[in-house]
């Protein structure tokens, strides 16, 4: 067999078998869908939870009557003191309030409403609404309108947005969805360029300090077991989010369906939840949901999260390895992964703002085309549509600077592995980079 | 077998190798000696591929060393180490095929090694649960265990205790005597007349002493020797009353008495002993030859002045 298969074989291998690996492989997906039911759970409550009962004072005693009950909301009138009101409020259940209307309400338009515990948002709202509604008809009555031919004006208008692509077609686009997408897709690559370019770093850092690299380089190149080693961890990188992908799938549909069978929710409800927003009636949301995912394109998606992904790791992993050879411990090693990681702490933050807002602005386009910043700043892009030249050239760059810095971090680390407590700087390294070979 | 022609290696503020040209014989065991520091472990390094000289040649059995000679070289560094959480037979199959063995092969040779060395309950057993002495044996096997032509051992012995460096000094000898050549490099004398045919003494990068060991001995002989004798009936009978002779320690232990002396050079034994028959009973006379250790001190001393 091919060494440097061996060594990507061992490397693999011994990653993949340790239980911390089955461990996050496993319980990340369980922690998602545990946050999803938890979030469906609570947005339930939170809609139980509304229903609110409301004693009137009501001094006018006009007003009152036009409250309506409804599903959120029970208006009692009360004919009791104020003060007596107020006792017993203290004793009442959460989301029992008393709303005071002074007798010239039409005129000053001011209420008091308290409450026994915090007041409620939803209720104040629908209160703030009804009162609303009932100045509204007492206006138009003054104005001489008619109530209902005013109410039955259709002033509804629907939006619906579409972007031109390069060919000409129009598709509709979806902001939101996007821009989430690009968000998680952002933190998700972050997150694992630091988690596997660290892994890469401290397995040559255990090699050097338990010296038994030196028999290892004696058997093949330090080239070898550097890409040995970058390849092995990037392979253990691939099986963990392909892992991660299929299992969240399969919990997520198990999940939803317990959900359904346990709560007697129907899918409609679940839909609406997750709209949350259906002024129009018309508009059913969880249709919307579903075609605002379908106009972004997830095997591009996928494709190029991948190649980007692993395009940007093994550009960072190279600089790891590199800094992993030169020091003789983890402690030692920050000063040097900081200044290496900054272009990609940089991205990652302007993507929440910059590059999100305006992912095809300039600044967007430059960071999505360098390649210590691509990974992060062309995959912010994609959702938002970016032309397939400007993924393919990215790409290519990426791939350039990743040669460069392998090249660049095989030079150090041959020389770094083998060096031992030496406190070493910039100034050291250069020194290395610059030896014989 | 290995054949090291002007080698030249400079670190950025010193050089830690000056000029140096090292002929190992096929077969032989060669000693490799020098104080800490003095460019031993560079020029192993250099040997095994890791680092690259400055300038000049290493020869490989009349070749010119190439990465594929790589095979044929077992290597024992002097900073031991394996992956500490991988289990030993896991490890020791990966070494093998790192050195180019197949994976069949491999299993069937570190088990009867194993088996030698009464070390088989350690297969599943991880490094880090072995003791120092143990590990010591675990990467001695994975040394040798592609049956090299060429082993290289650096401070072989360090960190072994008398018994097992005994048992590892017997495979050395064993392996050697199958084919094998031997470099064995150190900076503790004790063992190398028991073990080397040849040497070479490296001292602040440079070489200064070469050859058999027993030539070596040859041309440090100075006409020392011992003498026990007594005094002979009737005559005072007194080693310090002869010429040509300067006289190095004297003891006197009941009747009999001894003395290192060292002849002038213009002189031969015979001269003495002519001298010293009519006067002394002679029990017995051995030439003191220097031992590689007073040898090695002497000339790093003397290249230090």
């Amino acid at each position: 067999m091919n060494k440097i298969l061996l060594i990507i074989r061992r490397e693999y291998l011994s990653r993949v078998r340790k239980r911390s690996f089955l461990l996050t492989t496993f319980l990340v997906p369980l922690f998602f869908i545990g946050m999803y039911i938890g979030v469906f759970y609570l947005t339930k409550k939170s809609f139980e939870d509304t229903h609110g009962i409301v004693h009137v004072i009501d001094r006018g005693g006009e007003i009152s009557k036009s409250l309506k009950n409804n599903k959120n909301l029970t208006f009692t009138v009360s004919n009791r003191e104020l003060q007596q009101e107020i006792e017993t409020l203290e004793d009442e259940a959460e989301n029992t309030n008393l709303l005071i209307i002074p007798d010239d309400f039409l005129r000053t338009r001011y209420v008091e409403l308290l409450s026994s515990g915090k007041p409620n948002i939803n209720t104040q709202s629908e209160i703030k609404n009804q009162l609303q509604e009932i100045i509204r008809a007492h206006e138009y009555a003054r104005m001489g309108l008619n109530v209902d031919s005013v109410r039955n004006i259709n002033d509804k208008i629907q939006i619906t947005t579409k972007e031109i692509s390069e060919t000409g077609d129009t598709k509709e686009s979806h902001t939101e969805v996007a821009m989430g997408i690009a968000m998680a897709l952002s933190v998700l690559v972050y997150l694992s360029l630091f988690l596997y370019g660290a892994q890469v770093m401290r397995g040559i850092i255990e090699e050097k300090t338990s010296r038994v690299v030196e028999i290892i380089i004696s058997s093949v190149k330090p080239f070898q077991l550097m890409m040995g080693k970058i390849f092995g961890i990037g392979l253990v990188g691939l099986t963990q989010f392909i892992l991660w992908i299929i299992l969240t799938a399969a919990l997520t549909s198990v999940a939803t369906a317990f959900i359904i069978n346990t709560s007697g929710v129907t899918p409609e409800e679940i839909s609406a939840l997750a709209g949350s927003k259906d002024q129009l009636p018309e508009t059913n949301a969880a249709m919307d949901i579903i075609a605002a995912f379908d106009s972004i394109n997830v095997t591009e998606l996928l494709i190029c999260f991948f190649i980007f992904f692993l395009g940007g790791y093994f550009l960072y992993s190279g600089l790891f390895a590199a800094v992993g050879s030169a020091v003789d411990s983890e402690t030692e090693a920050t000063q040097f992964t900081m200044p290496i990681t900054m272009p990609l702490l940089l991205t990652y933050v302007l993507s929440f703002g910059v590059l999100i807002n305006d992912p095809h602005g300039s600044i967007a386009t430059w960071l999505s085309f360098i390649p210590f910043t691509s990974p992060i700043a062309m995959l912010v892009r994609v959702p938002f549509g970016v032309p397939t030249w400007q993924i393919i050239v990215s790409a290519l760059l990426l791939f350039g600077g990743f040669l460069v810095t392998t090249w660049v971090a095989a030079r150090i680390y041959k020389v770094g592995i083998l060096m031992h407590g030496k406190k070493a700087s910039f100034k050291e390294i250069v020194k290395w980079f610059t030896y014989k070979q | 077998m290995l054949e090291i022609k002007n080698i030249v290696k400079k670190y950025s503020n010193h050089r830690a190798l000056d000029n140096v040209s090292i002929t190992v014989p096929k077969g032989s065991i060669f000693g490799l000696l020098g104080p800490n520091g003095a460019g031993k472990t560079t020029l192993i390094r250099i040997i095994n591929q890791i680092s690259a000289p400055d300038s000049g040649e290493i020869f490989f059995d009349g070749e010119k060393l190439q990465p594929k000679h790589i095979e044929r070289i077992g290597y024992l560094p002097e900073e031991r180490g394996l992956y500490k959480k991988m289990k030993i037979g896991e490890q020791m199959l990966y070494l093998a095929q790192l050195k180019g063995l197949k994976k069949k092969d491999a299993s069937h040779r570190i088990k009867h090694w194993f088996e030698k060395l009464e070390i088989q309950s350690w297969w599943d057993k991880r490094v880090e649960d072995l003791s120092k002495g143990m590990q010591q044996k675990v990467q001695f096997v994975a040394t040798i265990v592609h049956e090299p032509d060429l082993i290289i051992l650096d401070e072989p012995f360090s960190g072994f205790d008398p018994v097992n460096a005994q048992i590892i000094q017997n495979e050395i000898i064993e392996l050697n005597r199958k084919g094998a050549t031997v470099i064995y490099s150190t900076h503790r004398m004790e063992s190398i007349e028991a073990l080397c045919d040849d040497i070479a003494l490296i001292n602040r990068s440079e070489k200064i002493l070469e050859g058999s060991v027993k030539d070596i001995k040859q041309s440090y002989r100075n006409q020392t020797f011992k003498i026990s004798y007594s005094s002979m009936e009737g005559a005072r009978g007194e080693i310090d009353e002869i010429p040509f002779i300067d006289i190095i320690r004297h003891t006197t232990a009941q009747d009999t008495k001894e003395a290192v002396v060292k002849i002038h050079d213009d002189k031969t034994l015979n001269d003495i002993l002519l001298l010293l028959i009519p006067k002394v009973t002679i029990h017995q006379i051995i030439e003191i030859i220097p031992s590689m250790h007073d040898i090695f001190i002497e000339k790093v001393t003397l290249s230090k002045n």
